[in-house]
């Protein structure tokens, strides 16, 4: 399988790894896909009271391109607002990683994870 | 002396021509150039006396006479007329198999084939370790059962099935047994004449030889009759035609007698490194091996990594050449189906890797390739939700996942 440079840049220095307060009202959590699938993605972002997503982070399991795409759209959803950060397409993150058609899926999933973190903080904060 | 990379640890996919089989070949894809069927000068009587000599080296490495041995193009085809020839000469008898779920595809793609044309197949799955309860085989035996092919070491697990005990059962059945022995030789100390087998097949390139080359054993006394698969010049006594290719067949007699010379002083020097890195491996949490420990070849370690995909793995370890039991390169998604007949869940069969040493590898590599596992192993478990989850207690394997077919979706289209 030959990865794109930039998968492998991600890959080797993944950036923004690590995790945030779940329990924090600020903190808004997406875990999407299943180890029997062989990816799971977790992400957390933090949002200001302005409404700007200030940090993102995230842990992956799955293989080099799942991994990359988290990576990539935790650098992506910083600074965006939350309608901003749900228009990131699948199609963006594949483009810009430039993943071959069997790890399209991987953008999926990133896509997937964001849409879930921005749902969960939604719900954290709609009462 | 500097370490080369990547280190070549997959000597069970296959292993390194040696340089003293490659020494005895020459002649033959040069000088010695004759046909062994040319009856009328002296290049064909001097590739004749080569490929004789070699069918004894081969029979004098697995216990049996030089006529028991044919020459064919690998174990892939070996298994293939074994099965099939047998299937088809004894059908009148009856067109029940039996099998193990763990074999290799050669087998189980053979049998399949088989079912097509109307034979009835039983799978058998073995225990969680690997091996075959017998009480199972005699269990799935039955009156229009004519043939058992069960391999003798597995060569995703290095297990080492009682080749012996299922000879007995079968002779007592009156039942054909064929082995798929491609990764046996030189690792398992045999012999034919104290095994109740009537068909074992063989492998050149697993045992330091060449590519393209095999044999297969097919018993005498008694007798075992199989249909041909390949028809033309009548060579191999009608069991396979086709010009013997004298170079490749030097060098897989070449090949096995280094191998049954060798196998005292190199099997434990080989276990010695298996150990070694098993133990360096062990050093981590969460490390399973696959297949039984004690019933195994030295050659062979198969471990799952817990809460480590198995594609982002074999991308950490790229310094090191080793196999996955995860096919995810191949779009398929699906993990290792040898892991699977074990029982193993899909996450351990998905972060398994198959070391395999061959006599080849130095003791430096095996320190590189510890210090190397637990660097990356570490990294990427730092990287995995699943093992911060285990960290905190979680029991992943009964946590609700939601199911996700976008992966199904996407590949489809």
């Amino acid at each position: 399988m030959a990865y794109s440079n930039k998968v492998v840049d991600h890959y080797e220095n993944p950036r923004n790894v690590g995790a945030l307060d779940k329990d924090d009202a600020q903190v808004g959590t997406g875990m999407v896909g299943a180890p029997a699938c062989g990816d799971v993605m977790k992400l957390q972002i933090k949002v200001g009271a302005d409404g700007i997503i200030q940090d993102a982070k995230f842990k992956t399991y799955g293989c080099g391109s799942a991994i990359a795409s988290s990576s990539l759209v935790t650098e992506w959803l910083k600074g965006k607002n939350l309608d901003q950060a749900q228009a990131i397409k699948n199609s963006d993150i594949a483009e810009e990683l430039e993943l071959p058609p069997v790890k399209i899926h991987c953008s999926v999933l990133a896509e997937d994870a964001i849409k879930a973190a921005v749902a969960d903080y939604r719900s954290k904060n709609s009462k | 002396m500097t370490l080369q990379l990547p280190i070549y640890l997959d000597s069970a996919a296959t292993t390194k021509l040696d340089p003293r089989v490659l020494e005895k070949m020459m002649p033959f894809l040069t000088s010695e150039f004759g046909n062994p069927a040319s009856r009328s000068h002296s290049f064909g009587w001097s590739a004749e006396t080569a490929v004789e000599h070699a069918r004894e080296q081969v029979a004098a490495t697995v216990g049996c006479d030089s006529k028991e041995i044919i020459w064919t193009s690998g174990a892939t085809e070996s298994i293939n007329l074994a099965v099939k020839g047998a299937a088809l000469f004894y059908q009148d008898k009856g067109k029940h198999l039996i099998t193990v779920k763990t074999e290799h595809k050669a087998t189980l793609d053979t049998m399949r084939e088989l079912e097509r044309v109307g034979f009835e197949v039983t799978y058998l799955t073995p225990e969680a370790n690997g091996l075959l309860d017998l009480t199972k085989l005699a269990a799935a035996i039955r009156p229009d059962t004519v043939l058992i092919s069960v391999m003798y070491v597995n060569n995703e697990i290095g297990v080492i099935q009682d080749v012996a005990a299922i000879g007995n059962l079968c002779r007592e059945k009156g039942i054909v047994f064929h082995v798929d022995a491609a990764q046996a030789v030189g690792k398992v100390k045999f012999s034919l004449a104290e095994l109740n087998v009537d068909l074992m097949s063989f492998s050149a390139h697993k045992v330091y030889g060449p590519k393209g080359i095999g044999a297969l054993y097919v018993r005498r006394k008694p007798r075992v009759r199989l249909q041909p698969l390949i028809h033309g010049g009548g060579h191999e006594r009608g069991f396979r035609s086709g010009t013997l290719p004298t170079h490749q067949i030097v060098g897989m007699g070449a090949a096995f007698e280094l191998a049954a010379q060798e196998m005292d002083s190199e099997l434990p020097r080989i276990k010695y490194l298996r150990d070694k890195l098993l133990a360096g491996l062990q050093q981590m949490e969460e490390v399973y091996v696959n297949g039984d420990l004690e019933q195994r070849v030295a050659h062979n370690l198969n471990v799952s990594f817990n809460y480590v995909e198995g594609e982002s793995l074999m991308m950490a370890v790229k310094d090191i050449a080793v196999s996955s039991g995860s096919a995810c390169t191949s779009a398929s998604l699906e993990p290792s189906y040898v892991l699977r007949a074990l029982g193993r869940n899909d996450e351990l069969a998905h972060s398994s890797i198959r070391f395999s040493i061959s006599r080849f590898n130095t003791e430096e590599e095996i320190d590189y390739t510890i210090k190397l596992l637990q660097e990356k192993v570490t990294k990427l478990r730092e990287l995995s939700p699943l093992w911060e989850m285990y960290k905190d207690g979680i029991d992943v394997a009964n946590f609700e996942w939601s199911s996700h077919d976008t992966q199904r979706d996407v590949i489809l289209h």
